[in-house]
């Protein structure tokens, strides 16, 4: 094993499937002469050359779109947004075309194209620079979502995703490529559609992903110091989610909370409800709990940013409301 | 030519007749277009469109009872009847689309080019969109991505004057739409769209452009079209005296006069054609009111490449 940064992580995913397969290459803004806005495609125009390390100009949906079309010619583009806010632009892309173009031909044309960036809040970036789009994409069928939480995870779930003949969307944050982790020497790959039981526990299952996943691994020392056992899950991947896993940690500890750094409305907590009290109900001994970000757009001052997110407080809180405790 | 007016003659009385839903985009008017675009094109290029896509297979040569099948719904169709109208894709012929989103192909378009470029192959792509499309901002940043990587891309203006019911002298300045690629040096001419030859003409001119590895060009390609804008639309917006103005320069007619003109056949031969476009009609409505409707498992089929994907059913 040795310790690599997240962004290192999934460089190497890319450097490694790049040197693997010439139809690889990666395009944004940024990437190339710049070296990534986030440093995460450092290197890799001196490697591969601005043939397959492309500079765009600013604009999202036009770069998107060239490389769906890319994508249906036989290319795999990987497709590096600054931020998922700012993708929003190529949504149309994404949503019109990449998730459909395999269906809508018949089976003909599809669509192996990863698109990738930073997601969710990043500090003090305010309303339109703090958005998590995991059930955004999550609702659309042609789509996969994944969420690495390490670099061993940044790496593995990116060298499947651009294996994949699939589009997938990777949700990274700009607070974690500077996380270091542990990784293998070998090459490893992780598969998407499979969750990871980060922390066994026999008290209460907490599903989580992302970056939020780090306050719910504080909010669980705390609690486990009170003599409360949490199941940590990371469901790695959004879209399809590993239901099983889940539903069988349930059946297990008869608790679940939910902490997601996203809105209430239609989140991905709101799904994992519905298929609990589906299909673990007579394994319930409390009611599904959820720690949300507030459900408004994303203030600026910290002492708002602070009521809004999730924090170890609220994720301990609702784990003992889970159980009856104070 | 021919074969496209009668085939999109008939899809409308089909339509009126509700054998089948959806949108229809008839192309009546507008033949010469593709026509000389797929004359003027390679086998092996490519060719990506909007959702007025009816007659782009026939014109690239695939038989219309798998475009009507499609328009049935039908598992025979060039899309397993899971595109429809708007979506008529046959990767045999290049033909990559169909698409309903307006102007989404632009950007497409540019990047299958990127493709065939980054791959080395002499391939061109041809995308068409109207006039309604060139206002999209897509078209903008493709046009300055396009032009800078020197894609070997034409990209194409069906101009038939009006966006659904709006004009295009009201949705612009600027009336010569093949200026719109001067802001990025792109190679730009207007072109007479009721003439097959010319379009023909300036096809070879922009693929051959492409082929030297010089980039894109912008055709603003001007034509008609004599229906609607879909089936629901009363066209309240021209008066008929336009309409019958245009028909009277009618795409097919002057082949026809040309054909006449220099003798390239004779009467019984042409009316050996038009019988064989009739046979030709009805076979393909026969074959996609006899073919089967998709199994109901083809709902999950074609999602994901992935065969095992799991999806929610409950």
């Amino acid at each position: 094993m040795r310790t690599v940064q997240y962004r290192e992580a999934l460089r190497e995913a890319m450097c490694e499937e790049m040197r693997k397969d010439e139809n690889v290459f990666l395009m944004g803004e940024e990437v190339a002469e710049y070296n990534g806005a986030y440093k995460v495609s450092q290197g890799m125009l001196d490697e591969f050359g601005a043939k397959r390390v492309i500079d765009t100009p600013i604009a999202e949906l036009g770069f998107a779109g060239i490389a769906v079309g890319a994508a249906m010619n036989g290319l795999r583009p990987i497709v590096e947004f600054m931020t998922w806010n700012f993708a929003l632009l190529a949504s149309d892309q994404i949503i019109n075309s990449a998730a459909k173009m395999l269906q809508m031909s018949g089976g003909q044309y599809g669509c192996p194209i990863v698109f990738r960036g930073g997601n969710g809040t990043a500090g003090q970036l305010a309303a339109t620079h703090s958005q998590s789009f995991e059930s955004f994409y999550a609702h659309v069928p042609g789509l996969k979502v994944v969420t690495p939480f390490t670099p061993y995870d940044a790496k593995g779930l990116l060298k499947s995703a651009i294996r994949d003949n699939d589009p997938v969307l990777i949700m990274e944050s700009e607070k974690m490529y500077g996380d270091k982790g542990e990784i293998p020497e070998k090459e490893y790959l992780i598969p998407i559609g499979k969750a990871n039981v980060r922390t066994k526990g026999s008290d209460v299952t907490i599903v989580s992903f992302g970056k939020i996943l780090k306050v719910v691994h504080a909010a669980a020392q705390e609690l486990q110091k009170e003599g409360i056992s949490c199941e940590v899950i990371d469901l790695r991947s959004i879209r399809p989610i590993d239901y099983d896993t889940i539903v069988e940690s349930v059946k297990k500890t008869n608790r679940c909370v939910v902490v997601e750094e996203s809105w209430p409305l239609a989140s991905i907590s709101s799904e994992l409800a519905y298929h609990i009290q589906r299909y673990a109900f007579d394994h319930l001994d409390s009611p599904v709990l959820r720690v949300m970000q507030s459900d408004t757009p994303f203030a600026f001052s910290k002492n708002l940013i602070e009521e809004a997110l999730p924090s170890v407080k609220k994720v301990m809180d609702a784990v003992k409301a889970s159980m009856y405790v104070s | 030519m021919l074969l496209m007016r009668k085939i999109e003659e008939k899809v409308g009385h089909l339509y009126i007749q509700q054998k089948f839903g959806g949108f229809c985009h008839l192309y009546i008017g507008q033949e010469a277009v593709v026509a000389g675009t797929a004359s003027g094109c390679n086998k092996e290029d490519k060719h990506i469109t909007a959702y007025r896509d009816h007659a782009h297979p026939i014109a690239l040569g695939v038989h219309p009872k798998y475009m009507m099948a499609e328009l049935y719904g039908k598992t025979t169709g060039m899309s397993k009847g899971k595109g429809g109208s708007m979506h008529m894709f046959h990767k045999e012929v290049n033909l990559m689309g169909g698409h309903g989103i307006v102007g989404a192909q632009i950007p497409m378009g540019a990047g299958i080019a990127f493709a065939d470029k980054y791959k080395g192959n002499k391939a061109v792509t041809y995308c068409s969109f109207g006039d309604g499309a060139a206002r999209q901002g897509a078209l903008h940043e493709t046009f300055n991505m396009a032009m800078m990587w020197k894609l070997p891309v034409v990209f194409i203006i069906e101009n038939n004057n009006y966006a659904m019911g709006t004009s295009v002298s009201r949705t612009t300045n600027v009336m010569n739409m093949s200026e719109m690629g001067d802001s990025y040096h792109m190679p730009s001419k207007q072109v007479d769209g009721m003439s097959v030859e010319a379009v023909h003409e300036a096809i070879e001119e922009a693929a051959n452009r492409a082929r030297k590895g010089e980039g894109p060009t912008l055709l603003d390609i001007n034509t008609y079209r004599y229906k609607g804008h879909s089936m629901s639309d009363p066209q309240k917006y021209r008066s008929k005296e336009e309409v019958e103005e245009y028909k009277a320069k009618d795409p097919i007619s002057l082949v026809l006069e040309t054909i006449k003109a220099n003798k390239f056949a004779s009467k019984i031969e042409l009316e050996k054609i038009q019988a064989k476009v009739k046979d030709i009609v009805e076979e393909s409505v026969r074959f996609a009111e006899e073919s089967p409707d998709p199994s109901k498992e083809e709902l999950y089929e074609d999602v994901y490449t992935q065969k095992d994907y799991p999806f929610i059913k409950e």
